[in-house]
């Protein structure tokens, strides 16, 4: 039996119970129910102030032409390959000196003692090996489909700096273990350079630093090969991916859009 | 392309587009799988092969034959089978910057229409020559032997003294291809000119025994070249050569003349 309802104390109205706010009838919301909505929050609270979504909608929900196969994969294989690159790469960088005195000795103590060490510098050799076969198969890909015409002209463009980015990559990173092989195959490489016309001398200096091989040189290399050009290739990557996005993967050439009729029968 | 075709291209692409699938989760799957094997495929190469380490670097040594990585074998070898030295320049800069601007402007000189791969026969011959030229220079360059011997024919001077100097001859021509001689001096059509003197007519300019002081005591930035056992106190032995080969090396050098 429900007992009659008082009513209210004369409370003043900074002392009464507030009414319930509208849409909390179902109670507070419980702590589960806040942690799962947690995430949501946060992206809102990131998208609110970056306006980010709508881009990375853009990107990730884009369409992909029909008939798209593993062929098509190559190009973002290529980027996991640097992106392997860059991991190994900077551990590497924590026990490698470049100086000339050093070079070696550090090089040889990440070979022989550092804690997978071996394993860590095999997988940065045979990526660089890896990253080059894949530009190569990438690049055929795009040549024997015909993707690299109207109107992907300048993505082509910025492939092929990238390939020369690429032997750069290799062509400097070669010296730093320091063995007699690296060396000598690297005074050779500049040499070549340096027989080269027009600029040729001056680039041959410039590796050098200086008109001979010296101590400079290897810090310059490394200098090249740790800054310059993975910078210059991970800004040259962001540019070729946005105009992927922008201009879409090619489809197959021998497909041929069906004629219009029956895509109005499709849709409707 | 003219502005139809791009038209049309554009039409038919907008076409295939919307009858695909979404980037995500589709292409996304496929991309994950292709890095997972490129993943796999670099860990098995880094474990079953690994990366050796070699001798420490010696600037001071001269009979170590430079080996390049695998993929610039092809350069290597057209440089190396290209010798007539108004080739060579050619050879080294020309035809690697052309094929490079040529590979660059492609989309701008190859601007028809057509994408399938069988109804471009110029390109595609050409893509699958240029395929076969780099797999087969690549192929030639691996199995190539000393990348430093001398093409040279034995003069008749010597060849008219019997088997036994030829041989002397031929012993010291090898010493110096391994010698790395080549790396700056010129011999005929071998090697590279300078910063060292070509050495052609060398035999005509200076006489053995010249030759063999220049080698022991030569002007920098030239390594000198010692017979062993016979370097003073304050020399190291950085590059001494057997007194046979060291004497085979004087006789190959001295026997050079201009005819």
């Amino acid at each position: 039996m429900r007992l009659p309802k008082l009513p209210a104390p004369p409370l003043p109205a900074a002392l009464r119970p507030k009414p319930p706010r509208p849409g909390t009838a179902n109670g507070p919301v419980g702590r589960i129910d806040a942690a799962r909505e947690a995430g949501t929050t946060a992206v809102d609270w990131v998208d609110e102030r970056t306006s980010l979504s709508g881009g990375m909608r853009w990107l990730m929900f884009r369409k992909v032409p029909k008939g798209t196969n593993w062929f098509y994969t190559l190009g973002s294989a290529t980027m996991f390959a640097f992106l392997s690159q860059a991991v190994t790469g900077v551990f590497l960088a924590m026990y490698y000196d470049p100086s000339p005195t050093h070079a070696y000795e550090s090089a040889r103590y990440i070979t022989n003692e550092a804690f997978l060490g071996a394993f860590v510098r095999g997988m940065h050799k045979w990526g660089s090996s890896m990253m080059l076969i894949l530009i190569f198969l990438h690049m055929g890909r795009t040549f024997f489909f015909g993707a690299y015409k109207y109107p992907r002209e300048l993505n082509w463009v910025i492939g092929v700096v990238l390939l020369v980015l690429t032997l750069m990559m290799a062509l400097t990173g070669y010296l730093l273990p320091f063995d007699q092989r690296s060396y000598w195959a690297s005074v050779v490489a500049v040499n070549i350079n340096g027989s080269g016309p027009l600029v040729g001398p001056y680039l041959a200096d410039f590796l050098r630093a200086g008109p001979d091989f010296t101590a400079t040189t290897l810090s310059r290399f490394y200098a090249i090969h740790m800054l310059l050009i993975p910078g210059a290739i991970a800004a040259l990557i962001g540019a070729h991916l946005y105009l992927v996005a922008k201009l879409g993967t090619t489809a197959p050439p021998w497909l041929k859009a069906e004629p219009e009729s029956d895509l109005r029968t499709t849709e409707a | 392309m003219n502005q139809g075709e791009k038209e049309e291209y554009l039409r038919d692409y907008a076409v295939l587009k919307s009858q695909g699938k979404p980037f995500f989760p589709y292409a996304v799957a496929k991309d994950a799988a292709m890095a997972a094997v490129v993943m796999v495929v670099i860990i098995s190469l880094s474990l079953v092969l690994g990366a050796e380490l070699g001798p420490k670097a010696n600037p001071t040594t001269t009979t170590y034959t430079p080996r390049p990585e695998w993929y610039f074998f092809f350069l290597f070898e057209l440089l190396r089978v290209i010798k007539p030295p108004s080739f060579t320049g050619l050879a080294m800069i020309g035809i690697p910057t052309v094929c490079l601007i040529l590979l660059i402007l492609l989309p701008f000189y190859d601007r028809g229409p057509e994408r399938r791969p069988e109804r471009r026969p110029i390109a595609t011959l050409t893509g699958i020559f240029v395929i076969a030229a780099m797999a087969y220079l690549t192929y030639q360059g691996a199995n190539a032997g000393s990348p430093t011997s001398i093409d040279l024919k034995t003069p008749p001077a010597v060849m008219q003294q019997g088997p036994a100097v030829v041989a002397q001859f031929n012993a010291g021509r090898q010493v110096a291809a391994q010698s790395g001689c080549l790396a700056c001096h010129k011999i005929g059509d071998n090697g590279n000119d300078g910063p060292g003197p070509p050495l052609k007519d060398i035999g005509t300019r200076l006489p053995a025994q010249a030759i063999a002081r220049t080698l022991t005591n030569p002007t920098s930035p030239m390594p000198p070249f010692q017979e062993c056992g016979t370097q003073g106190p304050g020399q190291s032995a950085v590059s001494c050569l057997p007194p046979q080969k060291f004497n085979a090396l004087v006789y190959f050098l001295s026997h050079l003349k201009s005819k």
